[in-house]
C-alpha cells in the first residue's frame, strides 16, 4: 500500500482515499496541475494517493480503432485504482474514457466489464467530483481579474460539466468570469486529429482564439490540458496576450507558475 | 424484380437471426398495432384551439380573416383580389360547402381543378390543426389537389368547428368518418417558401405565394 | 456519382481558403443552428418526443421484413405498384422500364436523397430523358453541374452572387434577360422557368420521408411546393426510398414529423407535409393515374443488428452535419460522395467502401455535439470509431501512425519504463526550452501537424511521476 507523507498527518482522522489519475498530458506537460489536484482534493478532506502503475488511460489507442491494446491499458488502470475509494483526474476526456468507455471496451468480458463498470461508477472528472461529490464550498483563494472558460467537449458531453467550474470559480473573490460565444463548441484538438488533419484543427482553433479575444478576458481556464496546449499554442502564435492556465490552478491559488506557453511568470506573481 | 424483392427480404431476415417470416403470433400482434394505432405523446396546447390556431398559422405568414358566417366570404375573396391586383378571374373547388357562395357578378368563377395561368383558387378543407396552424386537405373530386398548389394565391374556407387541436386527431376524425386514405392529404402550414439562397427566407417558391384562411364562426 | 472521397484532404484545404464557400458556411450558424435552438427551447416535451421517435424506429428495425410487406401490401391494395431493388443498378433499371413504357421524355424530379444516391439523373439523362430538378437548391446545383454539399440545403454552399450569375447564363434561353441580383427575384425567376416544366412533365419522381405501413402512403415533407406540382401534375408519379423509411402508423409519422422539421430547420412544421396513397381515384380531376414505390436496400440491410444499427434510424434532417464545426468548415464537397458531414462519414464510407473514403471516419474530434442534436440519438462518434476499429483491423491505416500509436502503447503498458524515457525526454525538452528563455517551440522534429498552425507549449520540468516520487522518496528518508 503506498502513502504519501504530506497526507500522514492526517491518518488519524477516516477520510476517502482517492487515487489520483494525474493523464499523461498533466504528467509529461504540466505537473503544476497535478499539485493543484492533490492540495484541492486534500483540502476536501481526501487522502490522496498517486499509483505508481499508471501512464495513459487508453484513449490514443481507442480512437485510433487499436482495441486490444486500449483494452490492456485499461486493464492496467483498473488494477491499479480499483482499490481506492475514488478515482480523480483532472481531465474530462480521460475521466470520461474510464468512466464511458471501459464497460463498453469490456462489453464481451463479463469478468473485466464488472471490474469496470465498479471503476466507472466511482471515477470522477476533478472539479465535478469537487463540487458534487465533496460539495466543495469555499476555496479560500482570491484572484483579481476577468476570466473565460471553455468546455471540453467530452467533459461536457459524456460527463455534463459545465456548471461545476463556473460555480467554484464564483467562490473566487475578485474574479470576473466572462462567457464566450459558443464556449461549448470544439476547439479542434481531437488528440490525433489535431496532428491528422492540422489545416482543419486550425480553422477551429483559430475561430475558437477569436471567440476567446472577444471576451476580453485575460485569462482562458478549461479543465482538460489537451485543448489547453491547443488554444494556448494557437494564441501564442496569433501574438496574443490571453494567458491560459487549467482551471485547478487557479481554484488551487497555485498559479505563480508561468502560465501555459510561456516562460516568464506572471505580472504580479511573486 | 421479385428477385430482389426475395434477396431483401432474405437480408432482413438473415440480419435479424431469422430462417423466415416472424412467427404467426407476433405477426398478428403487430398487425393488431397496425389496425389499432395508439398516439404517442402530444405535446401541450391551450385550450383555445382557435386562438392557438390563429397564432400559428400567422407565424408563418399565413394571413387569417374571421367572418360570422359563410356569406362574409365572397367579399373578403372579392378585396383579397382587389388588394394583390389579381384579376377578377378564380377557381373555386367543386365543393358542396362552398356552393352557395353568392360572388360578384364582375368575377369569372370557374369550379374545376386548377391549370398553370390560375392566379387565385378558392376551396374548404377537411379540417385544421391548432399544433400546427395547419389546413389538412383531403384529395377528391370535390378538393382537385392542385388548386393548392398551382395559383398564386390559396384562399381556404374553414369553420371554427373544423379546428382539431393535434396532428392525430386528424386520423382519428378521418376513421370516425370511414375515410380511407385519398390520393393525397395534404397539412398545408402557411404559403410557399424556400431558404435556399443563402438562408434567406423567401416566400412564393413554387407553391402558392401567399395563402388566406377565411375562418367562419360557428 | 463517382465518389471522389479519395481526395478528402485535398478538398478540404480548398475548401478552407475559398472566401466564396467560407461566406456561405457561415450562413448555417444564424440559420439552421439558431433556428433549431430556438425551436427546441419552445417545446419543453422535445427530449421525450425524440425517446419515442427513436423507440418508433428500433421496433420498427427489429421488425423491418413485417412492416415492409405490410405497406406493399396496402400500396397494392390502393392501386399503386411497389418494386424491390437491392442494388443502385437495379433501382435505376426500374425508373428507366417504368419511363419507357410511359413513353415520356421530360421527368421532374422533387427532392430525393436515394435518386442522389443512385444516380438517377445521370441514368435518366444517359437513357436520353431530360430530368429536370425542382427544389430550388437541387435546381441550382443541377445548373452548376455540381453534387449536393447538404442533405436538406443541397446548394448550402451557393452564395447569391454565384446564384445570380448561374440564372443569368441558364435563363437567357428563356427570355429572361435581367441580371437578378436579389433574393425575391431569383427565387420569382425560377418559379417562372420551372413552372413550364412541371405542366409538361410526362413522370414525377419524388422521395419519401416516411413510408407508412398502416396505410401503403409515402410521405414527403418539403417547403417549397416543388414535390406536390411534382407528384401531382405528371401522368406517373415514382417514389424512391430506402427500406429503413417505413413506420407503422399515421400516428408514429405524427410523433416523427414533430422532431423532423424542428431538427432540420427550426420549424414546427414544415409548409407542405404530404400523404400520397396510391393513383388518382374514379373520379378525382386530377393526379397521376401511375404510382410506383421503388424500394432500396444497397447495403442497409447489412446495418441490421450490427455495430452501425443506429444508422437506420436517421431521418435524414441534417442537424447533425448543421452542428458538427468541421463541416461548418469544409462544407459537403469535400467528403466526395452524397452523404455528407458526420452521417455522411458514417455512411459513405460504408457504401462506397472504406477503402474510398478512409480519411472520413478519421476527419472528426469526436466532439459529440453531432449526437446531442441528434434527433434519433444515434451515437455518431462510436460508429466513427467503429470504423476506424475496421481500419486499423484491415491495416488501412498509415505505416508512421501505426508505428507511432504502437510506441505508445508499448510504454503505456510499462509505465515504469515510461515514467523513465518520457519522463527524459519532457525533462530535456523543459532544459531546452529555458535554455532559449522561450515557453514555446515554433518548430519541433515529428510534431509539424502541430506547429504549423499553433506553438508547442514546452513542457514544464521533470514529469509529475517522478517529482511526485522525489517527494516521496525525500519524505521517508
Amino acid at each position: 500500500m503506498t502513502s504519501d507523507a504530506t497526507s500522514s498527518s492526517r491518518n488519524d482522522t477516516p477520510s476517502i482515499r482517492v487515487g489520483l489519475f494525474v493523464t499523461c498530458l498533466v504528467d509529461l506537460m504540466r505537473p503544476n496541475v497535478g499539485f493543484a489536484a492533490v492540495k484541492l482534493l486534500e483540502n476536501a478532506g481526501c487522502r490522496v494517493e498517486v499509483p505508481e502503475l499508471q501512464s495513459c488511460c487508453g484513449q490514443p489507442a481507442y480512437n485510433s480503432g487499436d482495441f486490444s491494446d486500449s483494452q490492456r491499458i485499461a486493464r492496467q488502470v483498473i488494477a491499479a485504482f480499483e482499490p481506492y475509494d475514488y478515482l480523480v483526474a483532472p481531465s474530462g476526456s480521460c475521466a470520461g474514457m474510464i468512466k464511458e468507455h471501459y464497460p463498453q471496451l469490456f462489453a464481451t468480458d463479463a469478468g473485466w466489464r464488472n471490474r469496470a463498470q465498479q471503476l466507472a461508477g466511482r471515477s470522477y472528472e476533478l472539479v465535478s467530483f469537487l463540487h458534487d461529490v465533496r460539495g466543495v464550498a469555499e476555496l479560500g483563494v482570491a484572484r483579481t481579474g476577468s476570466v473565460t472558460y471553455h468546455d471540453s467537449c467530452s467533459g461536457l458531453r459524456e460527463l455534463g460539466i459545465h456548471g461545476q467550474p463556473r460555480a467554484l470559480l464564483g467562490k473566487i473573490s475578485g474574479l470576473e468570469l466572462r462567457e464566450m460565444t459558443d464556449s461549448n463548441v470544439c476547439c479542434g484538438f481531437g488528440g490525433t486529429f489535431c496532428i491528422k488533419y492540422p489545416k482543419i484543427s486550425e480553422h477551429l482553433v483559430s475561430n475558437k482564439v477569436a471567440d476567446i479575444a472577444d471576451t476580453g478576458a485575460d485569462t482562458l481556464l478549461g479543465g482538460d490540458l489537451g485543448c489547453l496546449l491547443n488554444i494556448a499554442g494557437r494564441i501564442k502564435r496569433e501574438g496574443r496576450a490571453t494567458k491560459v492556465y487549467h482551471v485547478a490552478e487557479v481554484l488551487a491559488g497555485m498559479t505563480d507558475v508561468p502560465a501555459i506557453g510561456d516562460a516568464e511568470l506572471p505580472d504580479g506573481a511573486t | 424484380m421479385s428477385d430482389a424483392r426475395e434477396q431483401v427480404l432474405a437480408n432482413i431476415r438473415g440480419a435479424l437471426n431469422r430462417e423466415g417470416p416472424l412467427p404467426d403470433s407476433i405477426a398478428r400482434s403487430l398487425q393488431g398495432r397496425l389496425s389499432r394505432p395508439r398516439a404517442n405523446l402530444k405535446p401541450a396546447i391551450g385550450d383555445d384551439l382557435t386562438a392557438y390556431f390563429i397564432e400559428k398559422l400567422e407565424s408563418v405568414s399565413g394571413k387569417v380573416t374571421r367572418v360570422a358566417s359563410i356569406d362574409e366570404v365572397a367579399a373578403v375573396v372579392a378585396r383579397h383580389l382587389e388588394r394583390f391586383d389579381l384579376g377578377d378571374a378564380l377557381v373555386v373547388a367543386p365543393d358542396p360547402a362552398l356552393q352557395g357562395i353568392p360572388w360578384s357578378n364582375r368575377l369569372r368563377v370557374e369550379r374545376r381543378a386548377a391549370a398553370g395561368g390560375d392566379r387565385l383558387s378558392v376551396t374548404g378543407a377537411y379540417a385544421a390543426v391548432a399544433e400546427t396552424g395547419s389546413l389538412v386537405l383531403l384529395s377528391s373530386p370535390e378538393s382537385p389537389t392542385t388548386l393548392n398548389f398551382l395559383p398564386d394565391d390559396h384562399l381556404i374556407v374553414l369553420h371554427e368547428s373544423q379546428i382539431v387541436p393535434h396532428i392525430e386527431d386528424v386520423w382519428v376524425r378521418m376513421r370516425r368518418d370511414k375515410q380511407a386514405m385519398p390520393r393525397t392529404v395534404n397539412f398545408i402550414t402557411g404559403p410557399s417558401k424556400t431558404a435556399d439562397v443563402e438562408q434567406t427566407i423567401q416566400e412564393g417558391a413554387h407553391g402558392p405565394r401567399r395563402l388566406h384562411v377565411i375562418l367562419v364562426a360557428d | 456519382m463517382k465518389p471522389t472521397s479519395s481526395q478528402f484532404k485535398k478538398s478540404a484545404r480548398v475548401a478552407l481558403v475559398d472566401p466564396d464557400l467560407q461566406r456561405a458556411m457561415g450562413f448555417i450558424k444564424t440559420g439552421f443552428v439558431e433556428k433549431r435552438r430556438a425551436a427546441v427551447e419552445r417545446l419543453p416535451e422535445f427530449d421525450a418526443l425524440r425517446r419515442s421517435a427513436r423507440g418508433i424506429k428500433e421496433h420498427t428495425l427489429q421488425n423491418l421484413d413485417f412492416y415492409l410487406e405490410a405497406f406493399e401490401e396496402r400500396v397494392i391494395a390502393n392501386g399503386g405498384q411497389v418494386h424491390w431493388a437491392n442494388t443502385p443498378q437495379q433501382a435505376c433499371d426500374i425508373v428507366l422500364g417504368i419511363c419507357r413504357r410511359a413513353g415520356a421524355k421530360r421527368v421532374t424530379k422533387g427532392k430525393s436523397m436515394v435518386g442522389e444516391e443512385i444516380a438517377i439523373n445521370e441514368a435518366l439523362e444517359g437513357a436520353g430523358f431530360e430530368a429536370i430538378e425542382t427544389d430550388l437548391g437541387e435546381y441550382i446545383i443541377q445548373l452548376a453541374e455540381e453534387p449536393p454539399s447538404h442533405i436538406i440545403a443541397p446548394a448550402v454552399h451557393k452564395t447569391k452572387s454565384q446564384i445570380t450569375e448561374l440564372f443569368h447564363k441558364h435563363h437567357a434561353r428563356y427570355g429572361y434577360t435581367e441580371r437578378q441580383t436579389e433574393v425575391p427575384g431569383l427565387v420569382d425567376e425560377a418559379r417562372q422557368v420551372l413552372r413550364g416544366k412541371f405542366l409538361s412533365a410526362d413522370v414525377g419522381i419524388t422521395g419519401a420521408n416516411f413510408l407508412v405501413a398502416e396505410t401503403g402512403s409515402t410521405v414527403i415533407v418539403t417547403n417549397e411546393g416543388n414535390g406536390d406540382l411534382t407528384n401531382t401534375l405528371p401522368p406517373v408519379h415514382i417514389v424512391t426510398a430506402g427500406i429503413e423509411k417505413v413506420v407503422p402508423t399515421r400516428e408514429d409519422v405524427s410523433t416523427l414529423l414533430r422532431v423532423l422539421a424542428r431538427s432540420a430547420t427550426g420549424q414546427e412544421m414544415s409548409v407542405y407535409t404530404t400523404f400520397s396513397t396510391g393513383p388518382r381515384r374514379q373520379n378525382d380531376l386530377d393526379g397521376p393515374t401511375e404510382f410506383h414505390v421503388v424500394l432500396l436496400d444497397n447495403g442497409r440491410s447489412q446495418m441490421l443488428g450490427n455495430e452501425f444499427h443506429a444508422m437506420l434510424r436517421c431521418i435524414r434532417c441534417g442537424a447533425c452535419m448543421n452542428h458538427c464545426p468541421v463541416y461548418q468548415g469544409i462544407g459537403g464537397h469535400a467528403y466526395g460522395w452524397v452523404y455528407v458531414g458526420p452521417m455522411g462519414a458514417v455512411l459513405t464510407p460504408l457504401m462506397v467502401g472504406l477503402d474510398q473514403a478512409g480519411d472520413l471516419p478519421n476527419a472528426c474530434t469526436l466532439n459529440g455535439r453531432c449526437q446531442e442534436v441528434c434527433p434519433m440519438g444515434i451515437e455518431l462518434p462510436a460508429m466513427l470509431r467503429q470504423l476506424r476499429r475496421r481500419q486499423y483491423q484491415n491495416r488501412q491505416t498509415s505505416a508512421v501512425s501505426r508505428m507511432a500509436l504502437a510506441a505508445w502503447s508499448f510504454l503505456a503498458r510499462r509505465p515504469r519504463l515510461y515514467r523513465r524515457v518520457l519522463g527524459a525526454a519532457v525533462a530535456s525538452l523543459a532544459w531546452l526550452a529555458r535554455v532559449r528563455g522561450r515557453g514555446r517551440f515554433r518548430h519541433m522534429l515529428f510534431a509539424g501537424g502541430w506547429t504549423c498552425a499553433r506553438d508547442l507549449p514546452a513542457p514544464q520540468g521533470a514529469s509529475f511521476q517522478n517529482q511526485w516520487r522525489k517527494r516521496r522518496q525525500g519524505n521517508q528518508s
